[in-house]
């Protein structure tokens, strides 16, 4: 039996200040509105952001301002992308400490050099010392399993495609290359943004339109680049066992922040190619692995799919990765 | 409600400056004695949640990824919690509803934090631009509440240096402890020197390296353990904004409430007869009078009083802190952990020379943020 | 029009304590020697491995690995960036060195992408000030055999001939200083943008909020309703002091001189304090209830920013009721 569901979802590319507060006052109103509920019949807050990528120690803590937390609420934060504080939210509801929640994310990820930035996940002692940037990180990834055969470069230029939709695939491969074997269109664009999810209890959702989670499960794997295969995704792997997620699902939101990351995904999630994906627009980081959630539950909502499952990942080359099934 | 409980906890010895061990052997020294403190092994550890404050401390982004291995989250979830100065407190209670929702059997969290990194002074100072260059240091923050208290509750000046004392004396007890000084003396304390008037030196925390592991299981592993649990009897979290017109900054409005629900939820009527210790996060010595009333064990303006009649003590009616304290030891991430983990040391009889004998039902409690993050549990020897 | 933004760096030299292992692989490569770690099942790791995978049981086994390896794969990086090991177009691989049974990460300095292969052997170019750091591997150059300088500079290469005695003579490194320097642009919201450049004209001005009419300075989204503030409001520049600490005591980041006194003034016409510095009057005669006008600094000066205003200092006017200010602290 499902116990809880997506009943609301908003996100916003626009963002104005690193804590986030200005693009969450209107996410939230519209996240809302969509369940149906007021801020003050929310139970438990959650949400996800990360101090480096605004540069400021506590950065979250401004981000409370957005929510009007007077009389006080019950909240909560994790320094990691907003699908995991869903994931916490989600375990709030099962417990039955809350019968509502809403989670969310935020980022400015142009507000730094989010390449520069992100070596600082990498190991403090033998590798960020060294700064490789972000790109070059997941380039070696691309090499191992071009190497392997398990895709070509073509490949990897028709998810691009995909996602630029009017793109076509040979002027993609006729650009230049940005960190071998990478194109630039190989990279997501980097995004500033927000995007809320809003939770509910069975007892809750009544006659809302939902999208009932019929699964969750998250995983990470050793960090180490040259201790893992960087080709196999194993965390990916068990958490959509653990979710429960099966070939024949309508429809896919993966959170792929480059496109040999996409084709990764699916060999590890076990999802045919011909999987119908949802576009990824923009890595909004901190933000968008929540956001594949809330368009993932969108198919659901609007009727499109019947079943869909989103993604989330964490860390460098997909160390880290959330499963999410949803039906309606 | 599922039932949790504490299966074991462990800390490691906190310093100024841990220069023996990496980040990753803080870390493994806490959670192998929480291991061997519950009689777990690896394979029983079902999901880790890890707790630190800013990540700028360490100039890591989110050092739970490198760690993954080293702390048995390989192939396991793996949250990390991030809640201020709270967040030791959230973290066990995210591993405890991960437990109470069923999902999981045992669930190790551990916090840490590793300051001599860096500076958390100069991490806490970095001023955006646009800002007005008026830093005052952690305690410039708090200064000025504790200053509201005492003229709003009429306090006499030694209360806080009373609270210093005893806590430093109580962490000479403690083999973890950063500061162990059981010479320390009133005197001693009023001579010490006004760093941000009204406190002084020997009434504020240390910087400290260190961390903290507490085992988390669900009913059956608390049925299976041979050695006594700490049952989790409730937990609870409020937060408000750092600031807002008419905040009180001295008796927030989010520790009152989130002590209120705390004491329903757990079936307590009389907070102070029915606590038989409590662990209080109390980084400078005048926040245990403040922090007394706004969880309720006294009403305001009582604090004081209560801690003058030196019912505080470890032979007081209700023991404040018998570990030492924040006061005596200050790795932030994990700070509130250990007074989670200190409350349940005492409820399974393990808190060694500073064990308050007989007791059955604690508190833990933490802050953080502008007075604004607070999280709690009581534990009892009993569900 | 965009609002106000400014450049943010924020830079710290990092003092990473390295305890049992890395310390020791630290200590070898200051002596041109790689060590990795051995672990149960008989892999060698290098960088090496504080816990086993397996078992998750420390390390404590080092043993000496070749300088020379093979490419396992690798990307080419046109434009350097900060604190990269090199400033000229470089390879990134992941090299596994013989006798490893993993890859370490680092840069080739190859001279051009054309020359990287999957499969290259290199080998390491050892930086000439090493300190006990990653960094003492300056790059991995092209080439088999041992590293060109070895011969050059005379010394022997340092092998495992040398025994377990020579490796454990040397001292294990304690601590690595890592800078970490980030630069950032911060960016102002609509109603701090607005707040600055009313300050520039010398004016304070708030924002009240819509829903509980609170008039908030500097103005911002209401954080008791989560709504955005309308009306503008003039605001005084003078107020009451509602609470304050000094400051006696030095510590980093620190801009001013102890002692000082920081207060929260309520401004004639917020509801909400700012905090500032109180001058013009000795310390110990700084009390709650005082009433404090800003001094500006000289208006050729002004610019969008609260240094406008130098700081607060008694108005001559007298203390504020405790009961009027009661409810700000």
């Amino acid at each position: 039996m499902n116990e809880v569901a997506v009943i609301g979802f908003a996100r916003s590319d626009r963002s104005v200040t690193t804590s986030g507060v200005e693009t969450l006052v209107p996410v939230f109103e519209q996240a809302l509105g969509q369940a149906g509920l007021g801020r003050r019949e929310i139970d438990f807050w959650c949400s996800g952001s990360s101090d480096y990528l605004a540069g400021r120690a506590f950065s979250f803590v401004s981000a409370v301002d957005a929510i009007g937390a007077v009389p006080p609420i019950c909240e909560s934060h994790v320094e990691m992308d907003a699908a995991w504080a869903l994931y916490e939210a989600y375990v709030k509801i099962l417990a039955g400490e809350a019968e509502t929640a809403l989670v969310y994310g935020f980022g400015k990820g142009t507000a730094g050099e989010l390449d520069r930035v992100l070596a600082l996940q990498l190991d403090p002692y033998t590798v960020a010392p060294l700064w490789p940037d972000a790109t070059g990180v997941a380039a070696l990834q691309a090499r191992l399993a071009l190497d392997a055969g398990m895709f070509s470069e073509r490949d990897m230029a028709l998810v691009a495609a995909q996602r630029e939709e009017a793109s076509c695939v040979e002027a993609l491969l006729d650009r230049p290359y940005t960190s071998m074997p990478l194109r630039e269109h190989d990279a997501a664009r980097v995004a500033d943004g927000a995007s809320a999810v809003v939770l509910a209890a069975a007892d809750r959702v009544r006659g809302r339109r939902a999208a009932w989670i019929s699964g969750i499960a998250h995983r990470v794997d050793p960090q180490g680049l040259g201790e893992r295969d960087l080709t196999a995704v194993p965390s990916a792997t068990g958490a959509a066992r653990a979710a429960g997620l099966g070939a024949d699902v309508d429809v896919v939101a993966l959170h792929a922040p480059f496109t040999h990351q996409e084709l990764l995904l699916l060999r590890a999630l076990g999802l045919p190619r011909s999987t119908r994906r949802c576009p990824f627009p923009a890595h909004a980081m901190f933000s968008a692995g929540l956001s594949r959630i809330g368009a993932a539950a969108g198919e659901v909502m609007s009727g499109r799919a019947a079943t869909a499952a989103a993604h989330a990942t964490s860390g460098p080359a997909l160390q880290q990765n959330l499963v999410v099934v949803l039906e309606a | 409600m599922r039932r949790a409980a504490v299966l074991g906890t462990g800390q490691t010895r906190h310093g100024t400056r841990r220069t023996d061990v990496s980040m990753t052997g803080l870390c493994r020294e806490a959670i192998d004695r929480a291991l061997a403190d519950a009689g777990t092994d690896w394979s029983q550890i079902d999901a880790v949640v890890l707790g630190k404050a800013p990540d700028l401390f360490e100039g890591v982004m989110m050092p739970e990824l490198f760690l993954a291995a080293s702390i048995g989250a390989a192939g396991k979830p793996l949250l990390r919690v991030h809640t201020a100065g709270s967040v030791g407190g959230a973290t066990a209670i995210v591993a405890t509803s991960l437990v109470r929702a069923g999902v999981h059997r045992r669930v190790l969290a551990v916090a840490f934090e590793k300051q001599s990194e860096s500076n958390a002074m100069w991490a806490l100072s970095i001023q955006p631009p646009f800002s007005a260059p008026i830093t005052a240091g952690a305690g410039g923050y708090f200064a000025p509440h504790i200053r509201s208290y005492i003229r709003r509750s009429g306090a006499p000046s030694h209360i806080g240096a009373m609270v210093a004392v005893k806590d430093r004396r109580n962490g000479a007890l403690n083999p973890y402890a950063h500061l162990r000084q059981p010479e320390i003396t009133l005197e001693s304390v009023q001579e010490s020197r006004m760093l941000w008037d009204p406190i002084r030196f020997d009434e504020t925390c240390p910087s400290s390296d260190g961390a903290c592991a507490v085992v988390i299981g669900d009913e059956a592993a608390a049925s299976s353990s041979d050695r006594q649990v700490a049952w989790i009897r409730a937990t609870a979290m409020r937060t408000e904004p750092t600031f807002y017109s008419g905040k009180d900054h001295v008796n927030p409005r989010a520790g009152a409430e989130a002590a209120a629900a705390l004491w329903a939820a757990a079936g307590i009527k009389d907070p102070l007869n029915e606590v038989d210790v409590a662990e209080l996060y109390v980084p400078f010595s005048w926040f245990e009078p403040m922090w007394l009333e706004n969880v309720g064990f006294v009403r305001p303006g009582q604090g004081w009083k209560f801690v003058e009649s030196g019912e505080t003590s470890r032979d007081g009616c209700l023991p404040v802190n018998p570990s030492g304290g924040v006061l005596c030891s200050n790795p932030i991430g994990a700070s509130g952990l250990l007074r989670f983990a200190e409350a349940a040391m005492q409820v399974m009889g393990r808190a060694g020379e500073h064990q308050v004998t007989g007791a059955a039902t604690a508190l833990g409690h933490a802050y953080g943020g502008g007075s604004q993050f607070f999280s709690m549990w009581v534990v009892g020897r009993n569900p | 029009m965009d609002t106000l933004s400014a450049p943010l760096t924020i830079a710290f030299d990092y003092t990473r304590s390295l305890g049992p292992v890395l310390g020791r692989f630290m200590a070898g490569l200051r002596e041109r020697r790689v060590l990795g770690g051995r672990t149960s099942d008989g892999r060698v790791h290098v960088p090496p491995l504080e816990y086993d995978p397996v078992t998750l049981t420390p390390v404590t086994d080092l043993v000496e690995v070749s300088p020379t390896g093979t490419v396992v794969t690798w990307t080419w990086t046109d434009h350097p960036r900060e604190g990269q090991p090199l400033d000229r177009p470089f390879g990134w691989a992941l090299i596994r060195l013989d006798g490893a049974d993993t890859a370490l990460l680092h840069a080739v300095d190859a001279g051009s992408a054309e020359v990287m292969r999957t499969g290259m052997r290199v080998r390491i170019r050892w930086a000439v000030d090493r300190t006990g750091h990653i960094n003492d591997i300056e790059c991995f150059e092209p080439g088999d055999g041992p590293p060109a300088q070895d011969a050059r500079d005379g010394q022997p290469a340092q092998t495992a001939r040398d025994g377990p005695q020579a490796q454990t003579a040397r001292e294990p490194v304690t601590i690595m200083t890592t800078p970490i320097r980030l630069h950032y642009r911060h960016t102002t919201s609509a109603e701090e943008d607005g707040y600055l450049r009313a300050l520039a004209d010398g004016r304070i001005i708030g924002q009240r909020c819509p829903a509980c009419r609170k008039v908030y300075v500097p103005p911002r989204v209401c954080p008791a309703c989560g709504i955005a503030p309308d009306e503008v409001v003039p605001v005084a520049d003078r107020g009451t002091v509602t609470t304050f600490c000094v400051v006696n005591v030095p510590f980093a980041g620190q801009r001013l001189t102890p002692p000082y006194v920081v207060a929260q003034v309520l401004l004639d016409g917020a509801d909400i304090p700012v905090p500032h510095l109180i001058l013009g009057v000795p310390a110990e005669a700084v009390r709650m209830g005082l009433r404090v006008a800003a001094v500006w600094r000289d208006r050729s000066a002004w610019a969008t920013t609260p240094e406008n205003i130098d700081h607060f200092e008694p108005s001559g006017e007298p203390d504020a009721p405790y009961e009027s200010f009661a409810e700000h602290l």
